[in-house]
């Protein structure tokens, strides 16, 4: 599939089932080199030292469709990491596979380890109650449950039996409505609908109640689409300020975005992760002429 | 640039004319709307008006003041149940009209009233019996045939009723011993040959110990069956198969759940004939599918966006279903219940495969009790030769169709009390 012409350099990495090693920069030789548009390697260093996640070969099929090509890719601690690409990159196909919300499409199946904490996620004995309530999501558009505000904050608590009392879920959700920067809005009407809120308002308390059973990494699927320039500044200014506590990884459209918000970006292109790098060096000086092409402006 | 100019002029232009056609085109659509709307409001006017014309009257009921002596002769203390009370009103007619000689005439004579008169008169005698040996008065029930007549179902004619039983009744209309009252009897007496006598009771509580057995049954199974297939269920050729069968159950003629009720309630388990707990299982049969298909779909219209939302936080798939999607699913599946439950009370072809076409003169008391049911009570109605019967039909399908409508009226209000909530 990717015969195509690409350096000697990076054969190393070329192909599917190529061998990664955990550290070191494998990509070290090609400094400064821009691979052709068909290499679909993997250009830049993909891991980390001590990493939250590990993905190591991670292929996701949909009824024998293949939609992710075998990505390798750390998420740090403390870290955003952005993934940006065309539409249908697999950039979200491969986010849902880090906390296994793929598991409710019919017909699909991921291969390759993704760990946790060393934890394989995967893994038979593995459940994914207590795995998404550690890598929390949040999605697109803001989905607030049909409660009152109190309550869609106090959901996830109640159900993994976070809080002993009322006075401690009462003070989980004001601690959780804080950091997400919401408290001074709503203190006043948590018992209102939280489908009452705007747009921008939803998607905070969204990010409140996934903060709310403690995550370790959060996981955000486009949040800022559906939202309007002022909500979109005080999610980012948000998402700052959780990086203190969180791992995030987002997934975004906007290229600004991604350079506003993250320390690393993941560039992916046909279900390729392409090119992955400190942030500033893909916006200014991308390696890979795919990523090149897309943060010029040339597709995507 | 020229040429520009005019391709503009003419795009405008053939836009211009295409408009009018578009518009020719709506309103010829909205025109023929309007006209199938009219047909329908036209054809449920004629109906209703047809009904109600013809059963109004079986809501009222004309009742004669007869004053009857309780012969001691004629009751026997130690058994007043079964005393000659048709002899004593009998005996006060004939005091009446002592003119009345012949055996012939005389029978005419006591035709007049119903045989409810002594039902009535036992009533009293039964209640007190110190009234036996001085003369009561009392509003009796007039036979069918009078009490159409003087509803004029006959017009300027007289019917069935005899010259002497005219006479007989204008005399009473001048001595004011006649009146119209509004019809107890219907809505408190069992089923009866005589139709002065025969009120819906048995049927409205039979067509309620069906649908206590149907609701009960078919609510909860319809719901998790329609959960588990929804949302656990793997998709695959099994639940293909399922759901085809069920869309097929959903179509299939229900005289055939009639019959198979009749092999498997009665003949395989023994259950009682002509009872509302078969009933009630027959039709939940035939109402499942309805259900279904109607929580199926109520299931399906849950944006997926609340199932990822719960699952992100680490909700089950059965909190997440039983904590948030049945909970918007509720109204969708409570509307299409009450209309499987609506169905199911104007059924009528399932039920005489297993004996409920029986003449059951007693109000059931129990969900074993041989029972009729109101579209079955209205079949039988509609099939009886006496004339009084027809307003009385038309009266049960008033009574029917009141409660379908509550029925439809709880579906809707329960939909928007529900949905408003949020």
């Amino acid at each position: 599939m990717n015969t195509a012409c690409y350096t000697p350099e990076s054969t190393i990495i070329a192909g599917v089932n190529v061998h990664l090693h955990d550290t070191g920069d494998v990509n070290e030789d090609v400094k400064g080199l821009v691979s052709s548009a068909e290499d679909y390697t993997t250009v830049g260093n993909p891991f980390v030292e001590s990493p939250r996640m590990k993905c190591r070969e991670v292929s996701v099929d949909y009824s024998g469709k293949r939609a992710v090509f075998g990505v390798s890719l750390d998420i740090a601690r403390n870290e955003v990491i952005a993934m940006i690409g065309p539409s249908g990159c697999g950039k979200s196909t491969f986010l849902r596979c880090l906390n296994r919300m793929n598991d409710t499409i019919p017909g699909c199946t991921v291969s390759g380890s993704i760990t946790l904490d060393g934890m394989d996620i995967y893994d038979r004995k593995v459940d994914v109650v207590p795995l998404r309530a550690m890598v929390g999501m949040v999605f697109q558009k803001p989905n607030p449950f049909p409660k009152s505000i109190y309550d869609n904050i106090a959901y996830g608590p109640r159900i993994h039996g976070l809080a002993g009392s009322r006075s401690e879920l009462d003070a989980l959700v004001e601690d959780s409505l804080r950091k997400a920067g919401l408290w001074d809005e709503v203190k006043d009407q948590l018992d209102k609908p939280g489908t009452m809120l705007s747009g921008g308002q939803q998607q905070r308390l969204c990010i409140a109640r996934t903060i709310a059973v403690s995550p370790e990494v959060i996981l955000m699927d486009e949040p800022c689409s559906a939202l309007d320039p002022i909500a979109t500044a005080r999610v980012e200014e948000l998402i700052e300020e959780l990086r203190d506590n969180y791992s995030i990884v987002i997934v975004t459209h906007s290229m600004q975005q991604a350079a506003r918000v993250s320390q690393r970006t993941a560039y992916f292109h046909m279900g390729w992760l392409v090119e992955v790098g400190e942030t500033d060096q893909i916006f200014t000086n991308p390696r890979h002429k795919l990523t090149e092409n897309y943060i010029t402006g040339r597709f995507g | 640039m020229n040429s520009t100019r005019i391709t503009e002029k003419n795009t405008s232009e053939l836009v211009r004319k295409g408009l009018k056609r578009r518009y020719r085109a709506e309103r010829r659509f909205r025109f023929m709307g309007i006209a199938a709307l009219c047909i329908s409001v036209l054809f449920l006017v004629i109906l209703f008006g047809s009904i109600i014309s013809k059963g109004y009257s079986a809501f009222f009921q004309w009742k004669v003041r007869l004053n009857v002596f309780v012969d001691p002769a004629r009751m026997d203390v130690d058994n007043l149940a079964s005393a000659d009370y048709a002899g004593a009103v009998k005996a006060a007619l004939r005091r009446e009209f002592p003119e009345i000689r012949k055996r012939r005439e005389k029978r005419l004579l006591y035709r007049i009233v119903s045989i409810g008169a002594s039902y009535q008169l036992r009533d009293m005698v039964m209640r007190d019996s110190s009234i036996i040996g001085s003369t009561v008065s009392f509003w009796a029930p007039l036979d069918d045939d009078v009490d159409i007549y003087l509803k004029g179902a006959y017009g300027k004619g007289s019917g069935r009723l005899k010259p002497l039983q005219v006479r007989i009744i204008e005399k009473f209309r001048q001595e004011g011993r006649i009146k119209k009252v509004f019809n107890t009897t219907f809505f408190t007496a069992g089923d009866s040959r005589d139709p002065e006598l025969a009120g819906i009771r048995g049927a409205v509580t039979g067509s309620f110990y069906t649908l206590l057995v149907t609701l009960l049954l078919s609510f909860p199974i319809g719901v998790a069956a329609a959960v588990y297939l929804e949302e656990f269920a793997r998709p695959g050729r099994w639940s293909d198969i399922i759901e085809v069968n069920i869309n097929n159950l959903a179509a299939v003629p229900s005289i055939i759940f009639g019959l198979l009720g009749l092999a498997i309630f009665l003949n395989l388990f023994g259950l009682p004939r002509s009872s509302t707990l078969v009933g009630g299982l027959v039709l939940t049969l035939m109402t499942l599918p309805t259900i279904i298909i109607a929580s199926r779909a109520a299931l399906k219209s849950v944006p997926p966006s609340i199932r990822e939302a719960a699952l992100g936080v680490g909700a089950s798939r059965m909190q997440t279903v039983f904590h948030h999607v049945l909970p918007l699913a509720l109204p969708g599946m409570l509307t299409g219940t009450i209309i499987g439950m609506a169905q199911a009370l104007g059924e009528t072809a399932p039920l005489p495969m297993i004996g409920m076409v029986a003449f059951v003169a007693d109000i059931p008391h129990g969900m074993t009790d041989p029972s009729a049911v109101l579209p079955v009570q209205i079949y039988l109605w509609a099939d009886s030769p006496e004339r009084a019967f027809v307003e009385k039909t038309s009266g049960a399908i008033m009574v029917l169709l009141a409660f379908l409508m509550a029925m439809n009226g709880t579906a809707v209000y329960l939909r928007k009390k529900f949905e408003r909530k949020w």
